[in-house]
């Protein structure tokens, strides 16, 4: 039977619409036009120009300390619960889901005013580490996520099979359980990285004077015209980065 | 003896993960709640004794505006984020796994690059000097001197395009799991390719709709960073009254009254859902 092609075309469209805006931008981070309306000639100069902001660069380094140290903390405390969740069912388990699941439906705003809440009433200083906390508690949920997907897979007679064979229970876990699990972990872990370096309504809430994310940057950057083509060349070089971080976190998944 | 053991070996890997987010995620939403009964001192923090005031003053009829506004953007974003997320993942789900794999690539690609670039690409666009402008004036579709930008349309679009992964991908995971011999046998029966869509394939996703309603919603309520770069004054939601009792009042009590109703308004639809999948459940059990 003929199928429709009015999915196809329309997908089609929703792609285009998904990227249009995000084409515009790169292409007219070599734009020598100020406001991208017209193409005035190629120019490396809003490149340049970043090169030079060493505002931004600084901001870079604030924002892969937290990424990389909340990802870590968050692949360790979201592998375990993922582990638990999987291996037992009590009712313990289902306030632990309940637990894990809400953040990832918690508006932004309210994670981040109800942390600033949490840190003004004990009198901490909000700065690096108040970052750290907020990012490794939504990145715990979608690790959580992405690992008990992974175990779901799991065959779990291989467990079995190694105890049987005469591994010690923690030798299993260690040569059997871990490394078929690694990929699922690695790629929770980079799911975290993406979600902490784009993170903005969160951080927003709970940063300090001095310390600045790169979103932070960006949104300040958004808010005098003078940096405004600088941002495009900004864009491009983080979209770029999450396209080869995506693809990887793709291919670490679909290794079975 | 080994049950003991088990039981102590389950509270041992998941006591981090509970503890954790007891501490950083239950204890401040209660806190949220707590502050919003508080009075405010005066230099941004929380005095002693309790109040009503700032829950009174969300009785004032000047809160409606922002509340229906918030509501039917968050009802717009919805309703066009679904409709147009069910063709896509119906598209995703019948193609080849190469095919497959490299269209889920190109919906999550822009949903994990950074949100504010994904803004500003948008401000760029939509800036009086910007293409759409300029395009859409050499087609005469607009007068020289329209503003697409700093209006109610541009907060729609924008949040619509930052919504439409959230959409897709929970509709996606369903259409995997669709048969899709449903559609074949349904179009052999004689029902024409878009009345087999609407009433059997809708149907067989439709806890992969409910779940992108909720997401889509429950996240565009409490949406305040697109108002704020590409929304005019009068384009403000109730994120925004957040963010400013905040930031700009330094009135935290105030803010946590703002951000309790949120909350309310974010956990009441899903139990809703909650409730109502238990009951279908039960229901399909029969």
């Amino acid at each position: 039977m003929k199928r429709s092609r009015v999915p196809a075309l329309l997908t089609l469209g929703v792609i285009a619409f998904l990227f249009a805006p995000l084409v515009v931008l790169v292409v007219n981070s070599f734009n020598a036009s100020r406001f991208g309306g017209e193409w005035d000639g190629f120019t490396w100069g809003w490149y340049e120009k970043l090169w030079e902001a060493d505002e931004v660069w600084e901001s870079l380094g604030v924002t892969l300390k937290i990424a990389l140290s909340a990802s870590l903390a968050s692949m360790l405390l979201g592998t375990l619960a993922a582990c638990a969740l999987h291996g037992f069912r009590s009712w313990l388990q289902g306030v632990h889901s309940m637990l894990v699941t809400l953040p990832l439906v918690m508006p932004d705003i309210l994670m981040g005013m109800s942390l600033l809440a949490l840190f003004v009433v004990t009198g901490v200083e909000t700065g690096l580490a108040t970052i750290w906390i907020a990012h490794v508690t939504f990145c715990l949920s979608f690790v959580t996520m992405v690992v008990l997907g992974r175990l779901q897979d799991f065959d779990f007679t291989l467990l079995d099979a190694a105890r049987d064979l005469g591994a010690t229970r923690a030798q299993a876990v260690r040569k059997i359980l871990l490394p078929l699990l690694l990929p699922g972990v690695l790629a929770g872990g980079l799911l975290a990285f993406t979600l902490s370096v784009d993170d903005y309504v969160i951080t927003f809430f709970v940063s300090g004077p001095g310390t600045t994310t790169l979103p932070l940057r960006v949104a300040s950057m958004m808010r005098t015209s003078r940096s405004l083509p600088v941002i495009n060349a900004l864009s491009t070089l983080l979209i770029a980065g999450t396209f080869l971080i995506a693809a990887l976190s793709f291919r670490l998944q679909r290794r079975a | 003896m080994r049950g003991a053991r088990h039981r102590s070996g389950e509270w041992l890997i998941t006591l981090p993960s509970l503890a954790w987010l007891g501490v950083f995620f239950v204890i401040p939403a209660a806190l949220v709640v707590v502050t919003a009964f508080r009075p405010a001192d005066l230099h941004g923090g929380v005095a002693a004794g309790w109040t009503l005031e700032n829950i009174e003053t969300l009785r004032d009829p000047a809160w409606l505006p922002i509340l229906w506004r918030t509501l039917w953007l968050s009802a717009a974003t919805t309703v066009v984020c679904v409709a147009l997320a069910l063709p896509v993942a119906f598209q995703m789900a019948r193609v080849g796994p190469r095919l497959r794999q490299f269209l889920l690539l190109l919906v999550v690609v822009p949903f994990l690059s950074n949100f504010l670039i994904r803004i500003f690409a948008w401000k760029s666009l939509l800036h009086p000097e910007g293409v759409l402008t300029k395009v859409l004036v050499s087609l005469h579709l607009a007068p020289e001197d329209a503003l697409l930008l700093n209006n109610a349309g541009a907060v729609l679009l924008v949040m619509i395009y930052t919504q439409l992964p959230f959409a897709i991908l929970p509709l996606y995971a369903a259409a995997e799991k669709f048969d899709f011999h449903l559609l074949d046998a349904a179009r052999d029966l004689g029902a024409g390719p878009c009345r087999a869509f609407m009433k059997v394939f809708v149907p067989g996703v439709r806890r992969g709709i409910l779940s992108a309603v909720v997401m889509v919603f429950v996240c565009s309520l409490g949406q305040y960073v697109i108002p704020q770069f590409v929304g005019g004054a009068s384009d403000e939601m109730l994120g925004n009254k957040i963010q400013q009792r905040v930031f700009a009042d330094r009135n935290l009590p105030q803010a946590s009254a703002l951000a309790a109703a949120l909350m309310a308004a974010v956990l009441l639809p899903m139990l809703v859902v909650a409730a109502w999948q238990r009951f279908g459940r039960k229901e399909g059990a029969a």
